[in-house]
């Protein structure tokens, strides 16, 4: 499996590239699902610099929203730090304990899901790190993080638009508007001319 | 017209800071406020030197909420162009002069956490108007400040009174160097780093970070160029179908002005982009001196910067 191709989208969407080493004093790596294996394609090509770079290396990684658990093939990198969350929202306390002490030097790997990757970028960047320096890498599930617009309600893990907001119970339409700051893309009303009107909806995020 | 809005301005003050270096203030002919400006912008001061028009970047280093007036301070420079000389020996105060809006290519990134600034002799300016700004609004800041002599050290007193404790000075004939590595391995999460100072430096500085693992995103630096000299060379100017010759001591931009062609400016110093100008045809070698075109543009030989760069060889047109 390799690197998702999405099709081309407005400018506000996401685009993602290949995780490439590069030079840093802590490596932090923040994955889930099948972004395990971006790790050990990541790893493959530091080629050399491979021990030295597991040597400054803190991985940490959640099971992906369709269930993928590769924990076991990181464990056995033996990065200088590993850690386990069973959730994304039990990873970002981590994530956050870790920024707090870290310096400049480091370097940031995000992979896997949208919603990962999104969630763990808000992290880094409020500590002040330019954005367009955290590098990102999709695998794995397309499912999306979608933010109603009308209640402002969050909804993990939407596979079809349109869908049903899990807040207001509205139903929306899933742009491709997305929001670094919310980590989340945005959802409209779908049928708020002629309520009652919603197309059916379509497996569109996998 | 090029090179944005002028402001008109009367020199209201001139101190010699040091041996070498002079602060001017400028105010409003009009009593009126000039316009704010924010910490590391400049403006290009225009000179009419015995007939040879001159105009030049100096950074801004009065605290940019003080509208009553605009500093700078200007280094001697005895090799230079002449533009320093100009302002040393011919600008006394009540002399009216020609400014343009502050301009910024140096601007504080707000969302920071902590600003680390290293400035190399006079690259303090545009630290004093920034350090300004940021202790207006609580920002951390930490400056590392070398210079060549405690004599030459200019407003290392007022700094080091007013942030004890934040403020680090270094002095060559001492011996003294910043402990670069140390002082870049120590910083947390969320700074970004400024320089400004000679070349030299602000390689040595940018090289050591990159290779630190420091994000280009939070590497800013601020080296104003001078136009340099060179060989004279011919230029076909094709929109304005004008052929005119750029002098030893001119740039390509101060010979376009001269022909009376308006070719875009602002900086006037190789940094700000604003007057890149494709190449029609090039017969010769175009001699980059600016740091604004891709190592890929500088290459292919298109585009040139008329503010810093010449030309060696037969034939060269530009779009202009």
């Amino acid at each position: 499996m390799t690197k998702t191709a999405f099709p081309p989208a407005i400018k506000s969407r996401p685009v993602y590239g290949v995780l490439e080493p590069r030079a840093g004093t802590v490596h932090l790596v923040v994955a889930d699902g099948e972004g395990a294996l971006a790790v050990t394609d990541l790893l493959a090509r530091a080629g050399e610099a491979r021990g030295a770079m597991l040597a400054a290396m803190h991985i940490l990684y959640t099971p992906g929203p369709n269930g993928t658990d590769m924990w076991a093939a990181l464990e056995a990198l033996e990065a200088a730090q590993a850690f386990r969350a069973p959730t994304i929202p039990t990873l970002l306390p981590r994530l956050q304990r870790v920024l707090a002490d870290a310096h400049m030097g480091l370097q940031v790997y995000l992979t896997g899901t949208e919603g990962l990757m999104g969630q763990a970028e808000r992290e880094v960047m409020v500590t002040g790190f330019p954005y367009r320096d955290i590098q990102k890498e999709h695998r794995g599930s397309t499912v999306r993080r979608v933010q109603c617009v009308h209640c402002k309600g969050v909804t993990e893990n939407v596979a079809t638009d349109p869908f049903q907001c899990s807040h207001c119970g509205l139903h929306l339409f899933v742009r491709d508007h997305y929001s670094r700051r919310l980590a989340a893309f945005q959802g409209v009303n779908i049928d708020a001319e002629e309520p009652g009107n919603v197309p059916p909806p379509v497996v569109r995020f996998t | 017209m090029s090179g944005g809005a002028k402001l008109a301005v009367r020199v209201a003050e001139v101190v010699q800071v040091n041996a070498l270096i002079r602060r001017f203030r400028f105010v409003a002919r009009d009593g009126a406020a000039l316009p704010a400006f924010s910490g590391g912008a400049h403006t290009v001061v225009e000179m009419d030197d015995h007939g040879t028009r001159r105009l030049n970047p100096y950074s801004l280093m009065s605290d940019p909420e003080d509208t009553s007036g605009y500093e700078i301070s200007v280094r001697r420079d005895d090799q230079g162009r002449g533009g320093s000389l100009f302002l040393h020996r011919h600008v006394t105060p009540g002399i009216e002069m020609v400014i343009s809006n502050p301009i910024n290519l140096f601007p504080l990134d707000v969302r920071a956490k902590k600003t680390l600034m290293i400035a190399g002799g006079i690259g303090i300016t545009p630290f004093l108007a920034q350090i300004a700004q940021l202790s207006r609004h609580g920002g951390r800041f930490e400056l590392h400040y070398a210079a060549r002599s405690q004599a030459l050290g200019a407003y290392m007193d007022r700094l080091t009174a007013a942030h004890p404790g934040r403020v680090h000075c270094y002095f060559d004939e001492e011996g003294q160097q910043i402990d670069l590595g140390r002082l870049l391995s120590m910083q947390p999460i969320g700074t970004h780093l400024y320089v400004c100072g000679p070349k030299g430096m602000i390689n040595w500085v940018l090289g050591t970070a990159e290779k630190m693992g420091w994000p280009k995103g939070a590497l800013h630096h601020e080296e104003f160029l001078a136009p340099g000299t060179g060989l004279p060379f011919a230029v076909q100017l094709a929109t304005s179908g004008k052929t005119i010759t750029v002098g030893p001591a001119q740039s390509l931009l101060e010979a376009m002005e001269a022909a009376g062609v308006d070719a875009p400016y602002l900086c006037r110093g190789g940094a700000c982009g604003q007057c890149e100008t494709n190449v029609l045809v090039c017969d010769g070698k175009i001699l980059h001196r600016d740091h604004w075109l891709t190592p890929e543009d500088s290459a292919s030989g298109h585009k040139i910067m008329p503010c810093v760069s010449r030309f060696e060889g037969k034939t060269l047109v530009i779009d202009r």
